[in-house]
């Protein structure tokens, strides 16, 4: 794995959007079976764990040195999202661990009915610009990240990190109010 | 958001990384703390009025290699500890050598002196100053590197925190050399040590707080 996963990065540092998106998909199903196995006490984390760890190697890609092994560089990450995830969350979970399941499984199906009634509009007013601008454009507008990025002035990074955090911020929200 | 899209978004017009923009950033920023630290001393402090004489004893050298050694060593350290993955371990006897050698040679010194004068071998006349005046010059190097690791990612905030602080502390002892009159082993393996701990407990205490990413 370590060689072919090095090359697409690598191919991916210089700018080439295949190898690179190769390298996230490959390393993303690497990474889904390495929280997998660790987080057996919560595996409805393992999907935002994972989206966490893959913006953090997205965001701090020009760390990686060729001299150093990528395996080392990807666990290293990983292992801090990982214990940042449980100092976040291990101690609340492990207090209500059989209740935090049951509350997914209402939030989610609270989540299809409120999605249908709630007015996105107005959801994302309650957003910041930072998250607010890059999924009006790149969401509902159908921009391209580029072009959003060049209308608000964000660089491409903000814009994308916008999207992600803002929809997990709405979701949150939704959650929240039900 | 399905992560299959997260990664199509990621990568999608994924634009060509520099990697050497983050070793110029680096070198810039603890340039410009040394920088920051010299004209601070030179501006409050003052260099040392015999400093020509001084240049041509070896105990100025020493003292000099006694802290831009661990400032060397601690820089590169440091801005490895902001790539995830690297090495570090040589880092720590590298960081040793000077310090025992300063040992030895204080003890030697120590141990050769008369009694009576031991204790002005250990504090001079200064000892109470030195590692407060370290620790002011560490600040703009402490400051502008723990800011510059903002762009790199510690994945070991404590360590990473106390390694800058180790080496900004050095580069506060290598500058404050060239203001401090005191020149015996038994003085500098102490108080310039301890001057260099304390920004590295500062580090160290702060690293999980201010190195987060």
């Amino acid at each position: 794995m370590e060689e072919r996963l090095r090359c697409l990065l690598i191919a991916g540092l210089g700018g080439d959007e295949k190898s690179y998106l190769a390298f996230l998909g490959q390393l993303g199903a690497y990474l889904r079976g390495y929280f997998v196995r660790r987080l057996t006490g919560f595996p409805g984390d393992v999907e935002d764990l994972l989206q966490e760890t893959l913006l953090a190697v997205h965001n701090k890609r020009h760390t990686y040195d060729t001299s150093i092994p990528l395996t080392a560089w990807v666990h290293a990450i990983a292992k801090y999202k990982f214990v940042d995830f449980l100092r976040a969350h291990g101690r609340q979970a492990a207090l209500t661990d059989t209740l935090d399941e049951e509350s997914e499984v209402f939030a989610s199906k609270q989540t299809e009915a409120l999605e249908a009634s709630i007015d996105v509009q107005d959801l994302l007013e309650s957003l910041p610009n930072r998250y607010r601008l890059p999924i009006l454009h790149v969401k509902l507008q159908g921009l391209s990240v580029a072009e959003a990025a060049a209308l608000t002035g964000m660089s491409e990074s903000a814009v994308k990190v916008g999207v992600h955090r803002g929809l997990k911020a709405l979701m949150a929200r939704v959650g929240g109010e039900s | 958001m399905k992560t299959d899209e997260l990664i199509v978004m990621l990568a999608t017009g994924v634009s060509a990384v520099d990697r050497n923009e983050t070793r110029r950033r680096f070198a810039l920023a603890t340039g410009l703390g040394g920088l920051l630290a010299l004209i601070l001393m030179l501006t409050t402090l003052g260099l040392r009025t015999d400093l020509a004489a001084a240049l041509a004893t070896p105990m100025f050298w020493a003292k000099l290699a006694f802290a831009v050694v661990p400032a060397v060593v601690g820089l590169i350290a440091v801005f490895r500890l902001g790539r995830p993955g690297a090495r570090v371990g040589w880092a720590f006897i590298v960081l040793a050598v000077p310090v025992l050698a300063m040992w030895a040679l204080g003890v030697a010194q120590l141990v050769a002196a008369p009694a009576e004068n031991r204790a002005a071998l250990l504090f001079g006349r200064t000892w109470l100053l030195c590692p407060l005046l370290i620790g002011l010059l560490a600040t703009p190097v402490f400051i502008l590197v723990l800011s510059a690791l903002k762009d790199l990612a510690p994945t070991r905030p404590t360590l990473t925190g106390a390694m800058a602080g180790i080496a900004s502390g050095a580069v506060g002892a290598t500058v404050y050399c060239l203001h401090c009159p005191e020149m015996a082993a038994p003085f500098v393996s102490v108080w310039y040590l301890l001057g260099m701990l304390i920004p590295a407990v500062v580090g160290a205490a702060c690293g999980r707080r201010v190195l987060r990413w």
